[in-house]
């Protein structure tokens, strides 16, 4: 398998904090790959060391199959979390000065194109929406086309629109054949653009496999949620795995039959019950007893 | 690298010159500044000593025949104030508002003993009308050097200093703060690149601002460089990048703000009063005069004034313009070495 990047037994410590203790993966050319896990997993940590924006204590990083050297800035394209940029300069200006900063440059109509600039490039960095702003880092991010992209949770804090947009980007780069790192807290996200998830928490990974498989090894069943009023005796007599999450109860269980049929010989009121499929984030509870948000 | 230090530089620039309020305050302050004193010092012959003296000065008691009185009443730089009752002006002694009250009433003087000036004043009125003295005199033209005219050097000194540590120190630790650095430093740019792009671009600005408020300075207030013009040019350049070095030193690991504003106070303000930029340290301690020959605004100050007042060349400066160098590569290098792009 042509492998562009390769971490092995990564550990990074700050005192009192095991940030990343004993990651290891390997990541194929042209897909896309999700760390996925809450805030404080480890997810930022193990991006920016690969980066190399901080050190590792221990572990091994291959870019390409040899250690990372001069060319590997040359070669990525990197959005960081919470940047901000130079004032009083417009969108073109600062992608202008950033693509400026590489040797092989990706053409800048194609790039503004891709990340719908085209009607903010005269405007003030400063005077642009949250969305356009996370586009405008995404091109530069993109300002030397590069064939490896890491994106620290490129969609934390946008309206379900400029998700949309961002993510419709993501798809495009992937077509191209590029490869994509990205972090994330949302579940819907790495299952819509990741090819393979590593689900992280307490700076370990936890699980990690592509979503469609992680979904049929860890959650064949269906969620059924209610509101937390259910008497908890009722719902020790189950045999399926219950949690109480923000006010409600979840079931998760592989025979919803038997667990509606126990509900409605309690007379449990089963009003406002909600019975859907599994994802990522119940998969998260079930591995960790948390909330992916929490 | 060339292209990568000139894209940084362009960027640096144009947010610089973008940004209204910190040009216009970079132009307008010293010229500000220059336009206040030279208002303030306008007159030649200020008073050096306040005199109260007891109304009213009638012709009665002008008309007696008192040499001592009516001499001293005609030395110059001393400003005769009247009074209309003395215990008004006794209380007005008391706080120091004048120096020595008189009361042509009485014959009377009164001083306060610990005015330093009161003493001074004390001895003219004893010694006036006397003409013995067994030393000649000798006396000199001064060469007419107006206040503003040995001000005005202290003043370009004095903005070259803020807008380079303002200019470089205090942007880069909020570039650092915002994670402007951080963004850089994932960029194929070393270090080196980025901080010789902002040096270029603030010494580029310092010199611009510089040319600006000379020229109007000059159209204010019609004086000439004695020096000339490049002379007068190296003095500022390498002036401020020491300053920008010492900017660079300044900033090289900090992201608080407040911290940063804190450290350009502490280091800013004892040289604006040490470095002669607003009056002369001519006869102060021996120890202050060290200290002000140590300090790098003082080799700005001294070298630009002495090529603007009294015409000195390159090589009348040299152990000035020397030591600028000698400091700002020590200042530089410090600066590299500590330098972080983020914070801890």
């Amino acid at each position: 398998m042509d492998l562009i990047l390769e971490v092995k037994n990564l550990y990074k410590y700050f005192p009192g904090v095991k940030a990343v203790d004993d990651v290891s993966f390997d990541i194929p050319r042209g897909i896309c790959f999700g760390l996925l896990g809450p805030n404080g997993a480890g997810k930022t940590t193990t991006i920016e060391v690969i980066e190399g924006i901080q050190n590792p204590d221990r572990g091994t990083i291959l870019y390409k199959g040899k250690p990372r050297d001069q060319h590997f800035k040359q070669e990525v394209g990197i959005q960081l979390q919470h940047t901000e940029l130079q004032q009083y300069l417009t969108v073109k200006e600062i992608l202008l000065t950033f693509r400026n900063l590489y040797a092989h440059r990706a053409n800048l109509d194609e790039l503004v194109s891709l990340c719908y600039l085209e009607e903010i490039l005269d405007r003030d960095n400063r005077k642009i929406s949250g969305g356009q702003k996370q586009r405008l880092l995404l091109a530069i991010a993109l300002a030397n086309d590069p064939e490896l992209l890491f994106l620290d949770e490129p969609t934390t804090g946008l309206d379900p629109q400029a998700r949309r947009h961002v993510w419709d980007i993501v798809q495009s780069i992937k077509q191209k054949g590029k490869t994509v790192v990205l972090t994330t807290h949302y579940m819907e996200e790495a299952q819509v653009l990741c090819d393979i998830v590593a689900i992280m928490d307490h700076g370990k990974i936890i699980a990690m496999d592509s979503p469609i498989n992680l979904l049929n090894q860890y959650c064949r069943g269906v969620t059924i949620t209610l509101p937390s009023t259910v008497d908890e005796n009722i719902l020790r007599q189950m045999s399926c795995d219950w949690y109480k999450v923000n006010h409600t109860i979840e079931i998760h269980t592989e025979q919803p039959h038997d667990c509606l049929r126990l509900l409605i010989d309690n007379n449990v009121d089963i009003t406002g019950m909600v019975v859907r499929s599994q994802n990522l984030e119940d998969l998260f509870l079930k591995l960790t007893g948390t909330q992916l948000r929490a | 690298m060339l292209y990568r230090i000139w894209t940084i530089f362009i960027a640096r620039t144009k947010e610089f010159y973008r940004d209204r309020s910190a040009l216009g305050w970079n132009i307008i302050f010293p010229l500000l500044i220059i336009m206040g004193f030279s208002v303030v010092f306008r007159s030649e012959s200020s008073p050096v000593l306040k005199v109260g003296v007891v109304k009213p000065m009638n012709s009665e008691i002008m008309s007696t025949d008192n040499t001592q009185l009516h001499e001293f009443l005609k030395l110059k730089y001393i400003d005769f104030i009247e009074f209309s009752s003395r215990e008004k002006a006794i209380d007005s002694l008391q706080k120091f508002k004048i120096d020595m009250l008189l009361d042509p009433h009485h014959n009377t003087y009164f001083i306060n003993d610990s005015s330093p000036n009161g003493y001074i004043a004390e001895q003219l009125l004893k010694d006036a009308g006397t003409t013995n003295t067994i030393f000649s005199k000798h006396s000199f033209k001064g060469r007419g050097i107006r206040y503003v005219e040995w001000l005005f050097p202290g003043i370009l000194g004095m903005n070259a200093m803020f807008n380079s540590l303002y200019g470089v120190g205090y942007v880069l630790v909020m570039y650092r703060k915002n994670g402007i650095l951080k963004r850089f430093s994932v960029a194929p740019v070393r270090p080196f690149e980025f901080l010789t792009a902002q040096i270029l671009s603030r010494m580029f600005v310092m010199l611009a601002t510089t040319v600006v408020v000379y020229i109007g300075t000059v159209l204010l207030y019609g004086f000439k460089c004695k020096g000339s013009l490049f002379t007068l040019f190296v003095v500022f350049a390498l002036g401020g990048f020491c300053m920008i070095s010492l900017g660079l030193l300044i900033a090289c690991r900090s992201d608080s703000q407040e911290f940063a504003d804190g450290l350009i106070n502490i280091i800013t303000w004892p040289m604006m009063f040490l470095s002669e930029v607003w009056f002369s340290l001519e006869g102060a301690r021996p120890w202050v005069q060290k200290v002000s020959q140590l300090l790098p605004l003082t080799p700005i100050v001294e070298s630009a004034r002495m090529v603007m007042n009294e015409g000195a060349t390159l090589f009348d400066i040299r152990y000035q313009l020397l030591y600028l160098i000698v400091v700002s590569g020590i200042f530089l290098l410090l600066g590299s070495f500590l330098f972080r792009w983020q914070r801890k």
